[in-house]
């Protein structure tokens, strides 16, 4: 049995001896693995592996001996949890003894001490006597970044498995000679260490234990007070991690150190970065001492803490118009955010100090100062609020704010109000807070901002922004108190528009409306608001008022703004879809019918503008309907355009049939649009009633001669159900006939332009979802810009075909849109279009420019950077070209790569300056803005290409300076002083 | 030309200074957007190109420290006329001329040729004011500055873009 056994074991062993011998003299890493696998499968033991490495790690040469220890640890350091204690305490002795060893081997026995400090099973007294040997056999210090990390690495493992207790001081010597430390590895360092490594390393060691406090505090005090602005860093991060382990015991001597340093950096420094990592470093000690648990007899440090920050910081808060006040207010808020108990403790001191302070300064900037910080206490009550429930803090001082508030809100000064408006939403945010007579007061108010006049617009918008966030939480509130006044004054607008008064009505009528809509943030509130915002579009449309289209527009914005609103209510988003379109149809549909009492409203209703407007209300009122509710709702409207089907509409006896895709008037074909934004909005999986007539329908439309708006938004309409639809057989039948169609129309004839603008959105719609027709397309696009009658249009549609677009096709609207459809149209077309650049005749030349101008305009900066070297010439071909769009876009896309690869730009100085200069006297304002833009980023250039050109350059540059548009003055005067700077001392 | 201690070492002479609000950017107007109307050069433009100068030994703009302001810039564009006058910290400040010559340059720098331009201390606020003028006033004098080194070290760093 015996002999059996033995015999078993010599075939494994005699394999390892083999796989010893390929690593290490053969030089192959696999074999480590390998090994490491066979341990731990347990086909033979770590003694075993150690056996059959003999020889070679007493081999004379010490590259092999390295060879042969790196085995070892690489496998101990997978296996060091199989590892028994007996084991463990052999091998570390061997290491211990290896640390004598060449230097080359040095690297590996720091390894495999490593694998070792991860041992479970490492029995007590070990690990100091591992630490002992590594400091007296190694310099440390000398060795090469890779090793220092792995000793860290180990003194981390050790402190985190076991306490050292002697050794306390020994190790914080051994460690903290590191910090902080400023050494930074060579960029081409083979290991990839990079500084912020042996920082955090370091730093995990030096905060790993509470034991370290009392050496480590003053060091860390000593440091933050040098000059060395890393150090300071480094120490008050350090200091932010020890709090995390540190309790009240550790940080208790050295508290009023460690403040004065504190303050003192956060006072003076010029620094943003020393000022965030002070304050972050007194909110761990903060949190930490309100966290420590204290011993019955023992003093609570916090509240003497905090009492010192108080009286070093209070009294900066009286002087709002100095310097101090702003750090002194930030480093109580650092504090007051650390805990429930230093927030109130804070709090309950600053609030009256400032609450008087308001009432002691008169000037309105001043008042503003303090009304911020209030602001900032406020806003850090909002944090612990939930937690506390007997007490509210802020509830004894809550009249007095309110009334402050309200001084703010009534002051001319427009910061001051724009602080008391900020300040009012926070008070509202805190559950039980204010009274329904403060509501009341508060409602008024906001009422009032709503209507100020064009000069304080920033109040305005505040002031919907605030009344938008508490409608959501005091509804009643506002339904009692600010709708009806807003419906009064729709009534009282109503008339005056129809008396026609001045701009100031209109200007009023707009904020009315506007009012409206931002408080539309409760469902309870949408069933008041839209009912008003429709009646009103009911009462234009009988005629009762003189409304332009701007009214209407007006009217649909505040109705989409509503619709944005409802989109995450479902219960409100359906309420919205079914009241808003069914009224929003019958009205378009109404104007749409022949009549003999064309109301002037009835055409307005019909405009571009005004379609557009009201397409982007029934697009938002749609897009979040759910499958079944939208099905629902495509029921009604898909039968309405195609039968004529009018059943659904509110009002609904029309002298005769609406019939948009047979013979109905211009008109009624017009609100195709309308379908459009409905169907091109559903979610994907919405299924289409009389799908095929409808597409055919669309087809034939987009085709006729009638208006472009039609024909265009049936285009529209069709591509963006194309891009939706499932691949298949369908999907390849209507494929076919749009193509037959384009072909058709574009041969000759009248509808050569329609059948270009079919073209262009079905290769959008193919190019959005990556179908495989769309390079066909492409290509037949491409060729069109060299045609005399459509190449210009067709140079344009590539700015279409790499743009977002807003009605149809939108990631909003469900359509597939793969995220990289830019970057990949670039990559397929780009080469086609330099081609076809160099081919094309003289006079088509500037189409290819455009056309590749859009692209390279709407591609991200690093996709064309690598491109650059092989587009760069024909850039600079482009900016000779006399078409200004070209120009433009040719001048954006330089300007960031002049930025970002100044080195290959360089070359080119020569025609960059000219042809700047040149162009900054073009007719164009915004060519001139863009081309000094570009005279700017020249200066980004090494200093040495650019120190021949200064002379010229400064002044050429004394012309824009008198342009007669301040914009471009503007960006003259910033390139000009930078050329000034070039090569000069101080800059 | 600037006597007194140097900018950058030393006790600051006023530590902790009177601070004030930055006004925000000029907002555009349509006018300004449109192409055909031309803008004229006002007091606004003028007191654009000097809010941001960085104040010596502060770091602080002249606007936050109120050394200039707006209702202190005279301007006519038809006349091609500029006055600018700045505000001491404190009357005995010994940046008065430096702070003074930072602001003729970057208006040298930054207006048409056209223009004559008038740099001077606010009446009444500065205890050497009639000897500063003077200094700002003579062309020979500014040019010589310029070509001092360390002097046009330290207004170019008073011109540059804040980092």
């Amino acid at each position: 049995m015996a002999a059996a056994a033995a015999l078993e074991a010599v075939a494994p062993t005699g394999a390892l001896w083999g796989l010893v011998q390929d690593f290490v003299m053969g030089q192959q890493e696999g074999p480590a693995d390998q090994v490491a696998a066979d341990v731990k499968s347990g086909s033979y033991t770590v003694l075993q592996v150690v056996e059959a490495l003999g020889s070679s790690l007493e081999n004379p040469e010490p590259r092999t001996r390295a060879r042969g220890i790196q085995l070892l640890s690489q496998v101990l350091l997978q296996c060091h949890s199989l590892l028994l204690e007996k084991e463990v305490v052999h091998l570390i002795l061997f290491y211990e003894n290896r640390l004598k060893d060449h230097h080359l081997v040095i690297p590996s026995v720091l390894q495999g001490l490593r694998a070792l400090s991860l041992c479970v099973s490492l029995p007590p007294g070990l690990a100091v006597s591992v630490l002992k040997a590594i400091f007296q056999e190694v310099h440390v210090q000398s060795l090469p970044q890779v090793d220092r990390h792995t000793v860290y690495s180990i003194i981390t493992n050790f402190m985190r498995t076991r306490e050292e207790g002697p050794f306390v001081e020994e190790l914080f010597e051994v460690t903290s000679c590191y910090f902080p430390i400023d050494f930074t590895p060579p960029p081409n360092d083979p290991h990839g260490i990079q500084r912020e490594d042996l920082i955090l390393s370091l730093r995990a060691v030096l905060a790993s234990t509470p034991r370290f406090a009392e050496f480590l505090l003053p060091l860390l005090i000593e440091k933050v007070d040098s000059e060395i602005l890393s150090a300071k860093l480094d120490s008050l991060q350090t200091l932010n991690a020890c709090c995390s382990v540190y309790g009240q015991k550790e940080l208790k001597d050295f508290l009023p150190s460690l403040w004065a340093s504190v303050r003192r950096e956060v006072f003076q420094t010029a620094s943003e970065r020393v000022e965030a990592e002070g304050l972050a470093a007194l909110h761990s000690l903060t949190a930490c001492l309100s966290r420590s648990v204290l011993r019955a007899d023992a003093e609570d440090l916090l509240d003497s803490f905090l009492s010192n920050i108080l009286q070093d910081c209070r009294h900066h808060l009286c002087e709002p118009d100095m310097k101090l006040v702003w750090p002194s207010a930030k480093l109580l808020q650092a504090a007051a955010g650390a805990s429930a108990r230093a927030c109130d403790h804070i709090t309950s001191n600053v609030l009256p100090l400032l609450l008087e302070q308001f009432h002691k300064h008169s000037q309105s900037n001043q008042r503003r100062t303090i009304l911020e910080m209030i602001l900032g206490f406020l806003k850090l009550q909002q944090k612990w609020s939930c937690e506390d429930k007997d007490e509210r803090p802020l509830s004894g001082f809550k009249d007095q704010l309110c009334s402050l508030v309200f001084m703010a809100l009534t002051d001319p000064n427009t910061q001051l109000q724009l602080v008391g408006i900020r300040t009012l939403t926070v008070l509202g945010a805190q559950p039980g807070l204010l009274s329904s007579g403060d509501l009341e007061l508060a409602v008024g108010h906001l009422y009032r901002l709503s209507f100020l006049e064009e000069e304080s617009q920033s109040c305005r918008v505040a002031a919907l922004e605030a009344s938008g966030t508490l409608a959501t939480l005091y509804p009643l509130a506002f339904s009692s108190h600010l709708v009806p006044k807003l419906a009064e004054e729709l009534c009282l607008g109503e008339s005056d528009l129809a008396r026609g008064d001045g701009p100031t009505k209109h200007s009023q009528h707009l904020c009315c409306l506007q009012a409206l809509s931002a408080v539309s943030t409760h469902p309870s509130l949408v069933k008041e608001t839209l009912p008003l915002l429709l009646q009103h579009l009911c009462q234009m449309n009988k005629g009762n008022m003189a409304a332009g289209p701007n009214e209407v527009i007006a009217v649909c914005q505040s109705l989409q703004q509503v619709a944005e609103k409802c989109q995450l209510d479902p219960e409100s988003c359906w309420y919205f879809h079914q009241t808003a379109i069914p009224c929003l149809l019958a009205l378009a549909v109404q104007a749409s019918m022949p009549g003999k009492e064309h109301s002037v409203l009835r055409k307005v209703l019909l405009e571009d503008e005004v379609l557009a407007a009201m397409v982007s209300v029934i697009g938002t009122a749609t897009t979040h309907l759910s499958p079944d509710l939208a099905a629902q709702s495509v029921a009604r409207i898909v039968p309405l355009f195609l039968d004529g089907n009018i059943s659904f509409l509110p009002e609904n006896s029309f002298p005769c049939r609406f019939q948009p895709f047979q013979d109905g008037s211009s008109g009624q074909r017009r609100l195709v649009a309308l379908l459009m934004a409905f169907v091109c909005s559903l979610p994907r999986n919405v299924e289409i009633p009389q799908l095929n007539q409808l597409m055919r329908e669309l087809l034939e439309l987009s085709c006729c001669d009638s208006c472009p708006f039609s024909s265009t938004a049936a285009a529209k309409c069709f591509a963006g159900l194309l891009n939706k639809h499932p691949a298949g057989q369908q999907l390849d039948e209507f494929l076919q006939l749009a193509v037959d169609k384009v072909e058709a129309g574009l041969g000759s004839g009248p509808c050569r332009t329609q059948a270009f603008t079919l073209l262009l959105w079905v290769t959008k719609a193919l190019l959005l979802r990556y179908h495989p027709l769309s390079s066909c397309l492409t290509d037949r696009l491409m060729g069109l810009l060299s045609d005399p009658e459509l190449g210009p249009a067709a140079a344009d549609g590539f700015s279409l075909l790499m743009s977002d677009c807003t009605d149809v096709l939108t990631r909003a609207g469900h359509a597939e849109v793969r995220i990289m459809f830019r970057q990949r149209f670039f990559t397929d077309n780009v080469p086609a279009l330099v081609q076809g650049f160099h081919a094309a005749p003289q006079d088509v030349k500037p189409n290819y420019l455009k056309g590749l101008s859009h692209v390279l305009n709407r591609l991200p900066k690093p996709v064309l950077l690598p491109e650059l070297p092989t587009l760069l010439s024909l850039l600079l071909e482009a900016l000779s070209c006399p078409d200004s769009v070209v120009q433009l876009s040719t001048l954006s896309c330089l300007q960031p790569l002049l930025l970002e690869a100044p080195q290959v730009m360089s070359l080119h100085i020569d025609t960059l300056v000219t042809k700047f200069l040149n162009l900054s006297s073009s007719p164009s304002m915004a060519v001139r803005i863009a081309a000094l833009q570009c005279m700017h980023a020249l200066t980004r250039l090494p200093t040495p290409v650019l120190l021949p050109y200064k002379p010229q350059v400064i002044r050429a540059l004394a012309k824009p300076l008198d342009d007669k548009k301040r914009l471009v003055r503007k960006e003259a005067v910033s390139a000009r002083g930078e050329w000034f700077l070039l090569g000069s001392p101080g800059s | 030309m600037v006597g007194g201690g140097g900018a950058g070492g030393g006790l600051l002479e006023n530590a902790n200074p009177l601070i004030y609000e930055r006004s925000g950017e000029r907002p555009v107007t349509a006018g300004e957007e449109d192409e055909q109307v031309p803008d004229s050069i006002d007091a606004r433009e003028i007191f654009d190109l000097i809010r941001s100068i960085n104040d010596p030994e502060h770091p602080l703009t002249l606007e936050e420290l109120n050394v200039v302001e707006q209702v202190r810039v005279q301007v006519s564009d038809p006349e091609s006329t500029v006055a600018v006058a700045f505000t001491p910290t404190i009357p005995h400040c010994s940046m008065a001329t430096l702070i003074g010559l930072s602001i003729k340059v970057k208006l040298l720098r930054s207006l048409p040729q056209r223009f004559k331009m008038d740099v001077h201390i606010t009446p009444g606020t500065h205890a050497s004011e009639h000897a500063v003028n003077k200094q700002l006033a003579d062309k020979e004098r500014v040019a010589a500055a310029l070509e001092n080194t360390h002097l046009l070290e330290v207004v170019n760093q008073c011109l540059s873009a804040r980092s």
